[in-house]
């Protein structure tokens, strides 16, 4: 495979040089291989075969990860693809009013979330589901924001959950800011009595995907949490798409190694594999937390399903590239890892796959039964103090739609009316 | 001196005698000043922009304050203006009080996703469960002589954004003061502040730092009139006032009316003032389509229809780029443009 350097570094006078417009095809090759199979630096605890491979610098951060606490892991990664698919199909019944589906992204999300302390705060975009789960959101809080009858109304820092954030890379500055806060406020590079690191030391993790390291907002917010030592864990799930473009339409360099340009660590982990993912975040939350600053972690998976479901994945990509990737599942894996450890048995499993269902059903009860909001929350919250002129616009609006009750009544619109809004 | 608590700066103090509580100040000595109160009376109040720390500030607003604060209070940024507006959202979900300084307001579209995407809508999309305290000082205005994207009047924009409040002061008092109301309100303020002013000495002015001050969303009559009403704010008052006197040299009374707040819009003084004169005339350095002297136009049809005499008349910069330096004379509004404007009104 041919490096990095020889990319972005052609020789001076050599005129038959590749540049990204135009590769080699060496380089081509090259490009797919690390796409596809994460590259030499990829880390990875667990096979997709389901194999335990030891890691000396990470094996610590999982030391406590027993059978139980795998056991753990693989039921939270199950309930979050069945809440997904639920979801999903919801939206093919019109009960939802798009879903971003997480599905391939599970261990990503499930491994990095419970990586997490309470105290510590994530700043999601808008895919992050699992993240939300493991941060004790309740799911259903969720479908709210794809039913849009909310704008996500869960206790944010209860959960330490910061809102969806939709504008491709936003959060990034806002998570930035954040983990600068808990800096200023003395919450990094503490240690306790015995000089062990403080225990109510604080990071930030931020979420984003492969094309939101092309927006201004992300390199800001390496540029801006290096200068100031920010303890923010740089969150990037490299799910290989963004919509329609591959991860080779945002960087000729794969996305961790961006890190280097910026003077922070940058670590590429298999995002398939739950404990890899758990581990490796574990310990870029400690380097944020001891007062080291930033850490890039590009955790290598691949988005399963559509972008959205309003989009059709199959007018740009081969359905051999999912099914190459369903060999790598991130659930399969540990299913495979503690059957054959005995870390699990059949009952164990039908019990969880009988708890999804059961979380499922919840999920379209609640949905389905989820009231719309009524009119006065267009202009409720628009501002922190009182409003009195949008008071007096609510107040004229609603008196409007009281004009329609006796012709409804009376079976009939009311005359010179067609739709409310129009005047 | 001692520091005004927060209920001073909401206006429930009362009133005090003592002389050594009166400096006579610039509009940029003012915001100084006011800055400084804010940061001494609470701690979560921080400064961040480019140029905020060792130097002051490029117009030295900012004058002093790293050096009685420090370094994490007043923060010398990378130049990124989406990086300002964006970490103060994030701050101030954390529970500070940050104060941004844009250093141009030709340079704030680059935070200008930020302020339209996260700052205006975080308290609308949580329903009220995280607020954002963030204001962002915003240098505005022309008459300076300077190169491109130094000189212009962006404010209808941001006025434009729901969420969003925009004031702007004209005078050292209201600068002290409106800076640190700006900074206690939990919702996001833009802060224009006219930057030709800042430190004309003729505008100097008494602060007395323990008055009862005016509300921050509040407009104000500065000036009695019979003829006409003139509507300004920021650099505009100044050109409105001088206007009204050399029109009063000729008998002629015009009323004059500082908006301070552009959204939300306070205009009871000036519906009142234009039921009383019947004619209006709106005086800002900002193109005049789809601006705020064209919804303040709207606002007076609707509420004072049968009093007026005469069309409301604006006048503004054109409906152009802001033009090199050598003919913003001719751009931006004066005494003469005004008057002129006063006659067309009398005349009709």
């Amino acid at each position: 495979m041919s490096s990095p350097e020889q990319w972005a570094h052609p020789e001076p006078g050599d005129a038959t040089a590749a540049t990204a417009a135009k590769p080699t095809p060496e380089q081509v090759i090259a490009g797919l291989r690390a796409t596809t199979e994460g590259g030499a630096d990829l880390t990875q605890l667990l096979t997709p075969e389901g194999e335990r491979i030891a890691s000396p610098i990470f094996d610590p951060y999982v030391a406590d990860v027993d059978a139980e606490a795998l056991r753990e892991l693989y039921r939270d990664m199950v309930l979050v693809r069945r809440a997904d698919r639920e979801a999903n199909a919801m939206q093919r019944q019109g009960q939802l009013g798009i879903w971003v589906p997480l599905l391939g992204q599970e261990a990503a999300q499930i491994g990095s979330g419970r990586a997490l302390r309470p105290t510590d705060m994530a700043f999601p975009s808008y895919r992050e589901h699992g993240v939300g789960y493991a941060r004790g959101v309740d799911f259903r809080e969720l479908l709210g924001i794809f039913r849009c009858s909310d704008q996500g109304g869960w206790d944010f820092k209860e959960h330490g959950f910061h809102p969806y954030t939709i504008v491709i890379g936003n959060q990034v500055l806002n998570a930035c800011g954040y983990a600068m806060g808990q800096k200023f406020e003395g919450k990094v590079g503490n240690t306790d009595g015995q000089g062990n690191p403080s225990e109510t030391d604080e990071a930030t993790i931020v979420y984003f995907g492969d094309g939101a390291t092309s927006q201004g907002d992300v390199h800001e917010g390496f540029v801006w949490a290096a200068v100031y030592d920010a303890p923010l864990v740089f969150f990037c799930q490299n799910n290989q798409w963004a919509i329609s473009e591959p991860t080779e339409r945002q960087s000729r360099l794969p996305l961790y190694q961006r890190a280097r340009g910026y003077g922070f660590p940058g670590i590429r982990v298999d995002g398939n594999d739950v404990l890899g993912c758990l581990a490796v975040t574990r310990w870029a939350l400690e380097v944020c937390r001891n007062g080291n600053g930033p850490v890039l972690i590009e955790a290598f998976t691949y988005r399963m399903d559509a972008h959205t479901t309003t989009d059709d994945p199959t007018r740009y990509r081969l359905s051999d590239e999912l099914e190459a990737w369903k060999l790598k599942d991130p659930i399969e894996r540990v299913r495979v890892h503690l059957t054959r450890n005995g870390g699990a048995d059949a009952a164990f499993f039908a019990e969880v796959d009988a708890a999804s269902d059961a979380f499922a059903a919840e999920l379209r009860d609640y949905c389905f039964n989820m009231p719309d909001p009524t009119p006065e929350r267009i202009f409720a919250n628009v501002y922190a103090e009182p409003s009195p002129v949008l008071d007096a616009q609510r107040d004229e609006f609603l008196a409007y739609l009281e004009g329609f009750d006796g012709a409804e009544e009376a079976g009939s619109e009311a005359p010179g009316v067609v739709k409310a809004g129009e005047r | 001196m001692a520091a005004p608590t927060r209920s001073t700066v909401n206006g429930s103090a009362g009133h005090s005698e003592n002389p050594s509580t009166v400096q006579t100040l610039t509009i940029g000595k003012a915001i100084n000043l006011g800055l400084r109160t804010a940061m001494e009376s609470d701690d979560k109040v921080i400064v961040l922009g480019e140029d905020v720390g060792k130097l002051g500030g490029v117009f030295r607003i900012t004058d002093g304050l790293q050096k009685d604060f420090g370094e994490q209070r007043v923060l010398d940024t990378p130049l990124a203006e989406s990086g300002i507006i964006g970490t103060a959202v994030g701050l101030a979900v954390r529970g500070f009080r940050p104060v941004c300084e844009i250093q141009f307001e030709g340079f704030i579209f680059p935070g200008f996703d930020q302020i339209v995407s996260q700052l205006a809508k975080l308290h609308y999309r949580t329903q009220g469960k995280i607020k954002v305290p963030v204001v962002i000082r915003v240098p505005f205005g022309g008459g300076i002589g300077a190169v491109e994207h130094h000189s212009e009047s962006p404010e209808s924009l941001f006025a434009h954004v729901a969420g969003l409040k925009v004031v702007s002061c004209s005078n050292p008092v209201d600068a002290y003061w409106m800076i640190q109301q700006a900074i206690d309100c939990d919702d996001p303020v833009l802060f224009f502040e006219p930057k030709k002013l800042y430190h004309m000495g003729t505008l100097k002015a008494p602060v007395d730092t323990t008055v009862t001050p005016t509300p921050l969303f509040q407009s104000r009559l500065l000036r009695e009139g019979t003829a006409a009403t003139l509507v300004g704010y920021g650099p505009s008052v100044k050109v409105c006032l001088d206007a009204a006197n050399a029109a009063a040299e000729e008998g002629t009374e015009l009323a004059v009316i500082d908006l301070r707040s552009l959204s939300p819009l306070d205009l009871t003084p000036v519906f009142e003032s234009v039921r009383r004169t019947g004619r209006l005339i709106t005086v800002s350095e900002a193109q005049s389509e789809s601006s705020l002297a064209a919804e303040i136009a709207t606002r007076v049809q609707q509420e004072c229809f049968y009093s007026l005499e005469a069309p409301v008349l604006r006048v503004t910069g054109f409906d152009t780029p802001y033009p090199p330096a050598k003919l913003e004379e001719y751009y931006l509004p004066d005494l003469d443009r005004v008057l002129h404007a006063v006659d067309r009104s009398l005349a009709w």
